[in-house]
């Protein structure tokens, strides 16, 4: 332990890109699943009446 | 007389002080959870297991052929994965996305407050950690104390134990890690932005079908991430069927009880002196608390950047609550606000931000699962 490992660094890279960039992907198509679900099923009266 | 001192003549304690520091370790762990109110349904159960399973010849871990009720428990509900996935249930049956669903833009937050966990597994790499052992030690980036059992025993880490104390003790610490990061992040001037909240409802409809969507999405694209963001969403549509009233008080309370109680106290059989005490252990404290540092700098900065472009400017501080430690990081993230103006009500967009990423953090750990190669 405690021996820097250069190599090991530069191949994790890809993965934090990767991770990042997936991560983004995901939480992009659900905020677009949020956003369609708002569309097809708006608030009806009894909603309101819950939410209150 | 001589068959009961027998034990303790046996025990060498020249060799055995490994067991006394861990009693301390154990001890210190109960102060916390009385006297400083840390995380006290993890730590305390912890800190007496330490005490348990460090105790000479103990009768609760595996002796030689004798199996300990403690390991038993950890084969039946911790390397099994199964302990962590049904607390998720309790966890699902607690969050509501309302705050998330009226302002899906908070999502963005959750991602970016996951930068952490990326970035430790670089380190933690580069420390000459195996990529198995980075990958676990990375998680406790995610501030979620199943997510990390989850992947550290998908890995079979060889630091399970070191990493769940440092997931739970620095979620505890989330109210003062966070603040001292988000000052050297931000400008007072940054601070002091307003956010008005404009509540929109949310129908019964989409509350419903957001769960099911989400394990659908999670399965195509991150399919290791199933089984946990399934049990998590799982517990959410408990609560919001509307049908099952009794089944989510149930999973909130009884059942996230009892798990909470039993992982506590089988956790702590990787708590045995000879594989705790090392200097690896004292590595992970340090990358758990990066991690930490990491995220909360990820989303804060991650706000600023938005703000460029942003008409209506977003309190960076918000981007803090990114991370996934509810509902802590949202109430660090409100009272910050409003030290800094009384009238900045930040708790709801925060609350957004932390319920994101509650979810951001459960895919940051499927997406570990499916890119790191062991």
């Amino acid at each position: 332990m405690m021996n820097f490992d250069v190599d090991a660094l530069l191949k994790s890279l890809p993965t934090m890109g990767w991770g990042m960039l997936g991560i983004f992907m995901v939480i992009g198509i659900i905020m677009l699943i949020i956003w369609i679900l708002g569309k097809v099923f708006p608030v009806r009266k009894e909603d309101n009446k819950e939410n209150k | 007389m001589e068959q009961l001192f027998s034990n303790l003549l046996a025990i060498d304690w020249s060799t055995q002080w490994k067991m006394v520091v861990m009693w301390i370790i154990g001890g210190v762990l109960i102060y916390l959870a009385i006297k400083k109110d840390m995380e006290p349904a993890l730590l305390l159960p912890m800190g007496f297991g330490a005490i348990l399973v460090n105790l000479p010849f103990s009768g609760a871990v595996t002796q030689g052929v004798e199996e300990g009720p403690i390991d038993v428990l950890f084969n039946a509900g911790i390397a099994n994965e199964l302990f962590p996935l049904l607390l998720f249930i309790g966890i699902g049956a607690m969050i509501d996305f309302g705050p998330l669903l009226s302002n899906p833009k908070m999502m963005l937050f959750g991602a970016a407050a996951q930068f952490g966990i990326f970035f430790t597994l670089s380190l933690a790499s580069f420390l000459g950690f195996e990529p198995k052992d980075a990958a676990s030690i990375a998680i406790i980036g995610a501030a979620d104390g199943p997510t990390s059992i989850f992947v550290s025993q998908f890995f079979k880490s060889n630091y399970v134990g070191p990493i769940i104390i440092a997931a739970y003790s620095y979620m505890a610490l989330v109210p003062i890690i966070q603040p001292a990061v988000i000052k050297i992040c931000t400008t007072k001037k940054e601070r002091l932005i307003r956010m008005p909240y404009r509540p929109k409802s949310v129908s019964k409809t989409t509350k419903i079908i957001f769960p099911i969507v989400i394990t659908v999405v999670a399965g195509i694209f991150a399919p290791k991430s199933v089984a946990l963001v399934g049990f998590l969403m799982f517990g959410n549509l408990i609560r919001e069927c509307g049908v099952l009233n009794s089944l989510s008080e149930s999973a909130q309370h009884e059942l996230a009880n009892l798990v909470t109680l039993l992982l506590g106290l089988t956790v702590s059989t990787k708590m045995q002196a000879e594989a705790f005490l090392s200097l690896e252990t004292l590595m992970i404290m340090g990358l758990g608390l990066i991690a930490f540092i990491f995220d909360t700098a990820g989303g804060v900065i991650f706000a600023k950047i938005l703000n460029i472009f942003l008409k209506e400017k977003i309190n960076p501080m918000v981007g803090a609550a990114g991370i996934s430690a509810f509902p802590m990081s949202s109430r660090v993230v409100h009272k910050m606000g409003l030290e800094e103006d009384p009238q900045n009500f930040l708790l709801m967009h925060a609350a957004a931000a932390n319920v994101a990423g509650q979810i951001a953090s459960v895919v940051a750990g499927g997406l570990i699962l499916t890119l790191v190669q062991i």
